[in-house]
């Protein structure tokens, strides 16, 4: 069943999302990733996971809030589909670190979708990032840290929507980075940041 | 013994009545193969110079030229399977090139958070709708649902989000985009309903006309691409008078005459030497010049709106996508204005009253 049905989610969101992905200065490949991503959308996770190639959408978890990939039956099966590792936003503390069950779940094999900016800006400005990266960045130095900037996803299916609009969007993945020898907290988490407004102007100066 | 494969004369009808319930005869036939001909001869020779610059040619419009070649290629081959498998993949082949089209327009043109719903209903009920009303040949609701109900619908239902920020500059956008995109291309396939009559040259009386209805959706398609050619054409060569600098700098006045005039001429001789459509000879060329006129309008406007919204191609909007508005736009302008005018001369008269007789039917009155 699994095998029919993940196709053709995936095709519907690359339908509706009308997503094209560039790989700028990368190229896909089946090594540990952490893609990170600006966040606008509930279907970035899906989108994302959905434009990578075939091989690598197997191996690949986003990592979603339980709060609204929990709610009702429809979102339960959708995620069911495309492997994602839920979240409960509310209850993060540090003997149930998210970090550490990330880790555990990934094991030598898969990738990671993250969203560090932990919840959608509805103004489109991008948020600081989370901590959680860089922990997770610090236990596992051998992750490629995948930038990634979404561009109008947030149109398709805005805040508060349940039926998308098809227009077009653009999924721009860039150069990998790592956590510097002696780097800090803030300093990798702002350079993480910079990558992603950097693929973002590079692809209005493009037009 | 007997044979895996009838003879080839059984064969025969089999083929006739293929022919009789597709939407190509002979004629048509001829018309289609020869202009993927000329496009497959062109696609190849942009192919050539591309690996191969002439050292005395523009890197740029070898560019230009091949990208047009390589997109008529596509549409012309599209058209032509569905033209094989009938009317309704026609239909749906337009349906798919409007959406598409639609999609990128929305996609260029900003809105807001209250238009969501809106749009939604634009792109998944009015679009659909109008192409089941053409494949339905409901000519009295196909050419008012979009007009009308969707003009009104779009600012009621965009006034009810209550965010009036822009308003007016919102509903006017996605109600022209609706117009453009989809009302008046579905326009080009419903050339293929229409029950017209001919003008006989030799008795001057009018009769039916027997021909297949692809002919003068084939006439339509290749006018609005010999145009377009020409209109480059002679803004390259002749091109003195810009009609407009701030909107496209090279589409000059030259362009358009000459463009006009010369699809004229291509309409009167594809008339004369395989009579496809219904038109008399001169009445072929002024509807080609017509065409030619709208065509040149509709790429005028579309440029004037990427100028406004400051990008150069609909296709480089969202990186990788082929620009399926920028090859259309002419297409667009020119469908219903064909269309009407076809229709206002050449319609058949009883088909009116032919339709009310089989509506009340047996009806006592």
């Amino acid at each position: 069943m699994k095998s029919i049905s993940v196709p053709v989610l995936a095709g519907l969101a690359k339908f509706f999302s009308g997503a094209t992905v560039r790989w700028v200065g990368c190229e896909p490949d089946s090594c540990q990733r952490v893609y990170f991503a600006n966040h606008t959308s509930h279907l970035d996770a899906l989108v994302l996971w959905a434009s990578l190639p075939k091989q690598l959408r197997a191996i690949t978890r986003p990592v979603a809030a339980k709060d609204y990939w929990d709610g009702g039956p429809v979102r339960r099966y959708v995620s069911s589909l495309f492997n994602v590792i839920l979240i409960d936003r509310k209850q993060v503390k540090a003997h149930n670190s998210p970090i550490d069950m990330m880790i555990r779940e990934i094991g030598t094999r898969d990738s990671l979708i993250v969203f560090p900016e932990g919840s959608r800006n509805p103004t489109g400005e991008m948020r600081d990032f989370k901590s959680g990266m860089y922990y997770l960045a610090k236990k596992r130095p051998d992750l490629e840290f995948m930038p990634v900037y979404i561009d109008n996803l947030n149109r398709v299916m805005p805040k508060g929507e349940f039926l998308p609009v098809p227009l077009l969007s653009c999924i721009t993945i860039g150069p990998p980075i790592w956590l510097e020898t002696g780097e800090r907290k803030h300093q990798f988490l702002s350079r993480a940041r910079a990558e992603i407004i950097k693929l973002k102007e590079q692809d209005s100066n493009e037009v | 013994m007997l044979p895996l494969i009838p003879p080839l004369p059984s064969l025969l009808p089999l083929l006739q009545s293929w022919f009789d319930t597709s939407l190509l005869d002979g004629k048509t036939l001829i018309l289609l193969v020869a202009i993927l001909l000329v496009l497959g001869v062109c696609w190849i020779g942009s192919r050539l110079l591309r690996r191969q610059p002439a050292a005395n040619l523009d890197a740029a419009i070898i560019r230009t030229f091949d990208n047009r070649v390589s997109a008529w290629l596509t549409i012309c081959l599209l058209l032509a399977v569905t033209m094989l498998f009938g009317r309704i993949f026609t239909v749906l082949f337009f349906f798919f090139v409007s959406f598409w089209a639609l999609r990128e327009f929305i996609t260029m043109t900003p809105t807001r958070r209250g238009d969501h719903r809106t749009l939604f209903w634009v792109f998944f009920l009015f679009t659909p709708l109008q192409y089941v009303m053409v494949a339905f040949d409901w000519y009295q609701l196909y050419t008012i649902v979009i007009p009308v109900y969707a003009s009104l619908f779009i600012p009621g239902r965009i006034a009810m989000t209550g965010d009036t920020k822009r308003f007016l500059e919102r509903i006017a956008k996605i109600q022209f985009g609706l117009l453009i995109c989809v009302y008046a291309l579905s326009h080009a396939p419903a050339l293929l309903y229409l029950k017209l009559q001919r003008l006989n040259m030799t008795s001057y009386e009018w009769e039916e006309w027997n021909g297949k209805p692809a002919g003068i959706l084939l006439f339509f398609v290749i006018m609005v691409q010999v145009s377009d050619t020409l209109h480059f054409a002679w803004d390259r060569l002749f091109g003195k008078h810009v009609i407009a600098p701030t909107v496209n700098s090279t589409r000059t006045w030259e362009g358009i005459i000459g463009a006009a005039v010369g699809t004229a001429i291509a309409g009167m001789l594809i008339q004369l030497l395989l009579p496809v459509t219904p038109f008399t000879w001169y009445g072929a060329g002024i509807m080609a010049a017509l065409i030619s006129v709208m065509a040149s309008s509709g790429s005028m406007t579309m440029s004037a709106i990427k100028r406004d919204r400051g990008v150069k191609d609909y296709g480089t909007l969202v990186q990788g996508h082929a620009g399926v508005l920028d090859r259309i736009d002419s297409v667009c302008f020119a469908a219903p204005i064909f269309f009407h005018v076809t229709r206002f001369f050449l319609e058949r008269p009883e088909t009116a009253s032919e339709m009310a007789r089989q509506l009340t039917g047996n009806l006592p009155f």
